[in-house]
């Protein structure tokens, strides 16, 4: 019983985590089909945007209160910078190319970022973890769980239902379903899809740095924490049908579950269980549990 | 046109096999990594004839890595000709089981399951304990024929060892490409459900492709043990296999030779950006990959032929 509520929360709060990730990834897909592999560049530049934040913030003996607030809002910040500089420097370039081209084009792009961290933040690693400290923890029975992480999965169920919400009632949400559904179309009804491209990219930027900045408390900010973030969130985001929301959220919780589950009960298949999810999703489901199959061109 | 390629890559691999009596060790060193990493690139070559994009061919890799160095380790079997073939075709054997499956998918979905496959390798790899885990176990010297060279001798043997493989590979997958099979993977890339028409099964076409690639990157990550006297999990991690679809973006689809002239290429930046700029080398290797794909669309390969075609206008 211990153990199943454990494994339960645990795989919650990872769950929470690998949503804030694969979100930004999921809608940059399903709006522009770029599978972004420098989605791990702007979680990287969000976590260490916000543990230089942090470092900045918790100096000076500010409110402890609103330190993550500072952190997120500096990592947004960056994400909707790097996001702007890319779609428009770079991306925009690449449009209608074959969509593994630009695959490669975003993992070319996220190979210069890894070396440009350093450049600016150096090869050091840095800690934010005055805000899980602050946060303090709470018992529940015989476990304790750590404020915090009960802070992240609320913000990230939140996020969800915000991003539903967006996406069904709001103007720019309803655009973004038509640019979704048949970009050609939507063109020719007049919608701007190349702004809807522009906004789109940039929103998806600040997503994957304000996964960076929610996570950085929890996690020692070092070099190549993008690398394994990405492939992370492309397991959630396979699993879940890549452009689908709702995909992307139930992706992140069988695969937070899975995971916790196997550290608790057989720790040496913690790795193995993520893709090996996976590949037994892909295999019965090829285009994910959240998408329509799409009938072949002749 | 065929005999003058053929002639010219007869030369090229003349050339390449005296390099030991003129080059310096490093070089030859390099040039070892370089054409046996080639092998590699030479299988994403196949597939990208046909569209097709793997983000998981660090699986056959390593998996030929690991069969040579557990050879040597659990087996006391030293024996190049013996561990080298075996490692492509325990990596072959992979490819094709995963072939029933990757073989029915396309385009991102094809990347993203190989991407899986191979993740899940790296996962099995890095717990467990009795193969090194994380930090992986040295490989056990080799012996070509019962002669068990040393240092230098032991580096010159191999790169002839490499060359040799590479030369014959080279021939059999020209021969490939020239082949039916061969020949329908562009028309696969353009429009599959019409080469089905025509009679052909486009999955069996692919599963013989996945399964040479599967070949190619056994003894591509076999030889690469050999060479480098170790293995680890990173063999299988993305990043290896994203290192290898650089490659075949940089040496571009054209023909057999681009695989190995891009191989070598890559490998000569990379040396030299890590030396002279090392905090840089990611950056120097991301330019590059950016600029090829912006500017010469179908790799280094295009360049020659846009010379030739270049004088063939000019001409009278």
């Amino acid at each position: 019983m211990l153990v199943a509520f454990a494994i339960l929360t645990d795989g919650l709060v990872y769950a929470a985590y690998l949503f804030l990730v694969a979100v930004g990834l999921t809608l940059i897909f399903g709006v522009m089909k770029i599978l972004n592999v420098t989605h791990g560049s702007f979680y990287a530049f969000g976590a260490y945007g916000g543990a230089w934040a942090a470092g900045v913030y918790f100096s000076r003996r500010l409110p402890e209160a609103a330190g993550i607030l500072f952190m997120v809002l500096v990592a947004m910040g960056i994400g909707i910078l790097l996001g702007a500089i890319l779609e428009r420097g770079v991306l925009r370039l690449v449009y209608g190319r074959d969509e593994v081209i630009v695959v490669l084009v975003t993992y070319a792009v996220f190979l210069i970022l890894e070396d440009v961290i350093v450049l600016i933040w150096g090869a050091g690693s840095y800690g934010a973890y005055q805000p899980l400290v602050a946060a303090g923890n709470v018992d529940v029975g015989r476990l304790i769980l750590s404020n915090y992480d009960i802070g992240l999965v609320v913000f990230a169920a939140a996020l969800a239902a915000g991003v539903w919400w967006a996406l069904k009632y709001t103007r720019y949400g309803r655009l973004l379903n038509v640019v979704i559904f048949d970009r050609e179309t939507a063109a020719a009804f007049g919608i701007n899809v190349t702004l809807v491209y522009t906004v789109t990219f940039i929103i998806g930027a600040m997503l994957g740095a304000l996964g960076g900045a929610m996570m950085a408390p929890k996690i020692s900010v070092t070099l190549g924490i993008g690398v394994e973030v990405i492939v992370l969130a492309f397991a959630v985001v396979a699993i879940g049908g890549m452009g689908s929301i709702e995909g992307a959220l139930v992706g992140a919780l069988i695969v937070g579950i899975a995971r916790a589950a196997a550290v608790h009960l057989a720790p040496q298949i913690e790795l193995f269980v993520i893709y090996g999810v996976m590949a037994l999703v892909l295999i019965f489901r090829p285009y994910g549990l959240f998408t329509r199959a799409q009938p072949r061109k002749i | 046109m065929r005999w003058r390629s053929t002639l010219l890559g007869g030369i090229a691999f003349l050339v390449a096999a005296t390099a030991p009596w003129f080059a310096p060790n490093w070089f030859v060193s390099l040039m070892t990594i370089a054409f046996a990493n080639a092998l590699v690139v030479l299988g994403l070559v196949i597939m990208w004839r046909a569209g097709l994009v793997s983000f998981g061919q660090a699986l056959y890799y390593c998996v030929g890595a690991y069969t040579v160095a557990l050879l040597g380790r659990w087996a006391g079997i030293t024996e190049v000709f013996v561990t080298v073939l075996l490692g492509g075709l325990a990596a072959g054997l992979v490819a094709w089981v995963l072939g029933f499956l990757l073989a029915r998918y396309r385009e991102i979905f094809f990347a993203m399951l190989s991407l899986a496959f191979s993740m899940i390798l790296y996962g099995v790899l890095v717990k467990t304990e009795r193969l090194g885990s994380t930090d992986g176990f040295s490989v056990i010297n080799p012996t070509f024929l019962g002669y068990a060279p040393h240092s230098q001798m032991l580096l010159i043997s191999l790169y002839w060892l490499v060359l040799a493989i590479c030369a014959t590979s080279a021939l059999l997958v020209g021969a490939y490409f020239r082949s039916v099979a061969g020949a329908l993977a562009v028309p696969i890339r353009d429009n599959e459900i019409r080469v089905e028409f025509l009679g052909v099964s486009v999955n069996r076409l692919i599963h013989i492709k996945l399964v040479i690639a599967g070949v190619l990157g056994g003894f591509g990550g076999a030889l690469a043990a050999l060479t480098i006297g170790h293995v680890d999990p990173n063999m299988a991690y993305w990043t290896t296999s994203g290192g290898f679809v650089f490659v075949t973006v940089l040496a571009g689809a054209g023909s057999v030779a681009a695989a190995f002239v891009g191989s070598l290429v890559f490998e000569i930046v990379r040396s030299f950006a890590f030396a002279i700029l090392p905090g840089f080398w990611q950056l120097i290797l991301g330019s590059v990959l950016l600029l090829t794909i912006l500017f010469l669309p179908e790799g280094l390969g295009s360049i020659v032929k846009r010379l030739r075609r270049r004088r063939e206008t000019a001409a009278p």
